[in-house]
């Protein structure tokens, strides 16, 4: 059967009296879109290979390319999008599920976007942080219900294991083997220089980053691949990954492909074959399951390392959060239906899961009213795309929120969102060792410093405006946030007034 | 005295640094007008291997150089560790090409030998392949 | 428009406050003149005082002072007082009719001894019964606000400046070991008497100049515990944040000041190894209630008071002795009114708290 033909969704446009044939568009294209015609002495492109990472585009010398969506276009259609007719023919094509990467692109309601940040006028003075102290230092972890002291009155200064970041944002998990080496070793060595955490995601830990152990959250997923005493030792924390914003309720597939040399080994999986990751975590089918991994997790690290238990955010995440506030872990991480990932299928993606936002809110409030917030901090992810993104969630009430998307921006990802077929121009979502070699880890983990240096500033300057100079007093500061364009339901979630209010 | 070094553990073997350096080296300061259709002459050259190993051949500036002693016409000097070419003197004799290790120094577009003096001449003031390389694999840095 | 509670109103202010470290007494006009150089600090909306040792022959009864609305809700409540207290005494609060405070509502004082089969259901100590009972009237009884509710201590508050209070409840004829009086300049016009500050629970109260910036993170956090910021003002959270750490979690005063306004990290760094130790432990437990942005505060209690800036000491105060007395103030011109002869005037950095006692027995 010939496969239906869709046409390509880009054209690549040359511009010949700019190109100067260096070839570098040639060379640098993994998916082999451009090619010398010695015949013709022209540059020429194919464009049904082209997935628009702009890798051509970023190299070339003169300027000479560019990529724009192409105009060719089925007939107008306002219930049959181009897109839902296409997706249609891939799927007559091939009798498979649409696969995706990256996060949710749909046009759904971007929270962040509709809330507003206060500012101090007149009855208190803002705070100028290049003249004064501004801190953004947290401590992740359970908090003592009551103070204790010793015989002669002294504090007992002991608690439970707190994770220590200069500021409230961390790497979220990405595993080695869904990203490459040099970006884990970007990763690694940027978390390490900031004083915060990046997170192995559930590949393991590759033997060379045990180093930057006190700067990295390891991960125990349903699939377990790479976990053992000295990979939950060498943590700084430890998380139970329960479910993630881009796929709740499924699991995880790197291909057998993917399964080489070092990813093997890091995994303790045979090289070639499939790491599937099961949806659930086949000794965790209740919460009270949930509980006992927790504390077998604790025995193994002597209580020394907070446990994270990662949750996507689902319809009924206020209730599930209070669970696992209750099962003893340290810290609640959600994750939200804009999140990233490696590879999921498009339905899964595209519609399943809630926003962080309304999640965050709903979840920071629901542990107050039952007076165990204090039990747990809680991390945020799932599209945090800016310093103004971490100043609102942290309003809301997050402690931290983790960065992933952002991070792999830093490293070169321009979001062409084709993480599954392995091929990335820019050196991350790939094994091809002729790949990896061009995110040289030296750049890229300064391009993660000079990011989280710049949202820091910008935290820092936003603070300021607020009169706020510890991030500690803007953890649930609600009064900081109006929202803008929102309905009462809405606005009653999120816990905060309306502009104008 | 600072030099260019290549790592070639990240060098990706994209050429751009042939392309940058033949521009510098052009005198004319757009690259289009300075490189579109003719054949290039760059001081530096990357090297292919068979096993997905590229490496950006350079001047290493040596500190005894042997197309220094070779050159017949007295063309080649040291000027403050930086070998250089008086492409005036030049015979294009090509000895300095035989020579070298290297293979640093290849003939130019006129037939005079030449090879890399650091961008110090032209108007980039710093190597533009350095400064060009989207990978870091060639520095220019003092060891 | 919104009454106070319904909306979060800044405002600015002035604060004054003497003590005889000796529990000497000291009358209610002292105090009130010395608001009158401050005038411009309040707008005429809010002034109030609290003052502690006045009612020494009801010493072991808690003092309530209620505001109500209608005589009906005065029935109400005083039905509720009766399930939970033996009313020892209950009468009008004696005022003077003045031209400058006017629309005054009902204004009562019950002395009170909690019920100890009342107590013991609860399962809570004295205090955390009259707590409850102050939240539960200000909460789930509408017109009625208790306003004051310590033992041998009385607030005073209504809407105007604070001079023609003192006058209006005749200050000047109570006699006390220590005083705090506030002038309030709210933003807007609320006009409601609760809303005047000081602001207390038991016999804690704070009389607070500022507007402090972590104000919604510590109400959130604090209402996990019990109390309810009905007022929605920094004076309210200010004092249920102390009287959480001082009285529930057991913390002495200078430990609650650092957490409330906590040295910098790059201070605690440079501390001896054991002071690093205890300052880290307390921001790392109590983050949520580092208050931040402007404020003067004088937190009083039964024997003592302690005065505090906020950590960059966004706001003026002054502190200053003379003899057995102690005198704090906005400004120093207050000060000199209450005691031309004053001296040892100080300026408290910014965290740095003031803490002054009386002498065990003397009150």
């Amino acid at each position: 059967m010939r496969e239906h033909f869709i046409y390509p969704e880009f054209e690549v446009v040359r511009n010949d009296n700019r190109c100067i044939q260096c070839r570098v568009c040639e060379r640098q294209c993994a998916n082999e879109v451009h090619r010398f015609d010695t015949d013709l002495g022209l540059m020429i492109s194919d464009e049904t290979k082209c997935v628009n990472c702009q890798r051509c585009i970023s190299l070339c010398p003169t300027r000479a390319l560019k990529i724009v969506k192409s105009d060719c276009r089925l007939r107008e259609n306002a219930n049959w999008s181009d897109e839902t007719i296409k997706e249609i023919y891939k799927q007559a094509n091939s009798g498979g599920v649409l696969l995706s990467s990256m996060g949710n692109p749909k046009p759904l309601p971007v929270y962040w976007d509709k809330m507003l940040i206060n500012a101090s006028q007149v009855t208190n003075p803002p705070i100028d942080p290049l003249r004064e102290p501004m801190e953004t230092k947290v401590f992740l972890g359970k908090k003592p219900d009551k103070i204790r002291r010793d015989e002669n009155g002294e504090l007992i200064t002991e608690t439970a294991p707190q994770l220590e970041l200069s500021m409230p944002v961390m790497f979220s998990a990405m595993s080695y083997g869904s990203i490459s080496y040099n970006a884990h070793a970007s990763l690694a060595r940027a978390a390490t220089e900031l004083g915060i955490c990046y997170n192995t995601g559930e590949g393991g830990l590759h033997e060379d980053f045990y180093i930057y152990g006190p700067n990295t959250i390891v991960q125990v997923a349903s699939g377990r691949f790479g976990v053992h005493k000295n990979y939950l030792e060498a943590a700084a924390a430890v998380e139970i990954k329960m479910g993630q914003g881009a796929k709740p309720g499924i699991g995880g597939h790197l291909p057998g492909a993917k399964i080489v040399g070092d990813v093997s080994r890091t995994r303790m999986i045979p090289e070639g074959s499939d790491a599937i990751s099961p949806a659930p975590h086949h000794d965790i089918y209740s919460i009270e399951d949930l509980r006992q991994l927790v504390f077998s997790l604790k025995e193994a690290t002597e209580y020394k390392k907070p446990v994270i238990v990662k949750v996507a955010a689902v319809h009924n995440i206020a209730a599930i959060a209070s669970g696992i506030a209750r099962s003893g872990a340290d810290i609640i991480a959600i994750d939200g239906f804009r999140g990233g990932t490696g590879a999921a299928p498009t339905r899964i993606r595209d519609n399943v899961g809630i926003p962080i936002e309304l999640a965050l809110a709903a979840v920071d409030q629901r542990l107050r009213d039952e007076g165990i917030r204090n039990n747990v901090s809680l991390i945020v992810g799932g599209s945090v795309r800016s310093a103004a993104d971490v100043v609102k969630a942290v309003a809301l009430g997050a402690d931290a929120v983790y960065v992933a998307t952002a991070a792999l921006l830093a490293l070169g990802c321009h979001l062409c969102r084709t993480c599954q077929s392995g091929k990335c121009n820019w050196g991350i979502a790939t094994q091809n060792p002729e790949l990896v070699k061009r995110l040289n880890p030296d750049i890229g983990s300064r391009r993660l410093v000079n990011l989280m240096d710049a949202w820091r500033h910008e935290i820092k300057e936003l603070m300021g405006g607020m009169g706020i100079n510890s991030i500690e007093s803007l953890r649930g500061n609600r009064l900081m946030l109006r929202g803008v364009g929102l309905t009462a339901k809405e606005l009653e979630i999120l816990g905060i007034s309306h502009a104008g209010e | 005295m600072k030099r260019v070094y290549v790592n070639e553990q990240w060098c990706l073997g994209c050429h751009l640094c042939e392309y940058n350096c033949a521009f510098a080296n052009s005198g004319i300061d757009d690259m289009v007008k300075a490189l579109k259709g003719k054949d290039i002459f760059p001081r530096v050259h990357i090297e292919d291997g068979e096993d997905g190993i590229h490496f950006a051949v350079s001047c290493r500036h040596c500190k005894d150089p042997m197309c220094v002693k070779s050159c017949i016409a007295g063309a080649i000097s040291i000027e403050d560790g930086v070998v250089k070419i008086d492409r005036d003197k030049c015979v294009g004799c090509l000895t300095c090409v035989l020579v070298c290790p290297y293979g640093a120094v290849a003939p130019g577009p006129n037939g005079a030998a030449q090879k890399c003096e650091l961008c110090l001449q032209n108007s980039c003031g710093a190597p533009a392949c350095v400064t060009g390389c989207p990978n870091n694999a060639i520095v220019y840095e003092e060891r | 428009m919104k009454r106070e509670g319904e909306v979060r109103i800044p405002s600015g202010c002035a604060i004054a406050a003497v003590i005889s470290r000796e529990g000497k007494g000291i009358t209610g006009n002292v105090i009130y003149n010395a608001m009158k150089p401050m005038h411009d600090r309040s707008n005429g909306l809010g002034g109030g005082f609290a003052a502690y040792g006045i009612y020494p022959e009801y010493r072991d009864l808690f003092a309530f002072h209620i505001f109500f609305d209608h005589r009906s809700t005065r029935k109400d409540c005083e039905a509720y007082l009766k399930e939970r207290f033996e009313i020892v005494k209950g009468e009008l609060i004696p005022t003077r009719k003045i031209p400058q405070i006017t629309d005054e509502p009902i204004i009562w004082r019950y002395f009170c001894r909690p019920l100890s089969s009342q107590v013991a259901s609860e399962q809570v100590d004295e205090n955390e019964f009259v707590a409850h009972t102050v939240m539960k009237i200000n909460t789930g009884m509408k017109g009625a606000y208790v306003f004051s509710s310590g033992k041998n201590m009385g607030c005073f508050k209504a809407v105007g400046y604070p001079e023609d209070v003192g006058l209006f409840y005749r200050l000047e004829e109570y006699e006390g070991y220590s005083w705090t009086a506030h002038g309030r300049y709210p933003t807007n016009t609320p006009g409601w008497w609760g809303g005047a500050h000081p602001f207390s629970l038991l016999d804690s109260s704070v009389v607070h100049n500022g507007e402090i910036s972590s104000y919604d993170a510590n109400r959130r956090f604090i209402e996990m515990f019990g109390y309810k910021c009905t007022l929605q003002t920094d004076t309210e959270v200010i004092t249920y944040i102390l009287d959480y750490l001082v009285r529930r979690q057991g913390l002495t005063l200078e430990e609650a000041a650092s957490v409330i306004a906590a040295p910098f990290w790059s201070t605690i760094a440079s501390r001896p190894e054991k002071e690093k130790e205890k300052l880290t432990y307390l921001r790392q437990i109590f983050p949520s209630l580092l208050i931040t942005g402007p404020f003067s505060i004088v937190y009083s209690w039964n024997g003592g008071l302690m005065a505090l800036n906020d950590r960059l000491k966004l706001r003026s105060m002054i502190t200053a002795e003379k003899d057995d007395k102690v005198f704090i103030a906005s400004e120093e011109a207050a000060v000199r009114v209450m005691e031309p002869e004053a001296e040892n005037f100080y300026a408290p950095a910014g965290g740095e708290p003031v803490i002054v006692r009386v002498k065990e027995g003397k009150f």
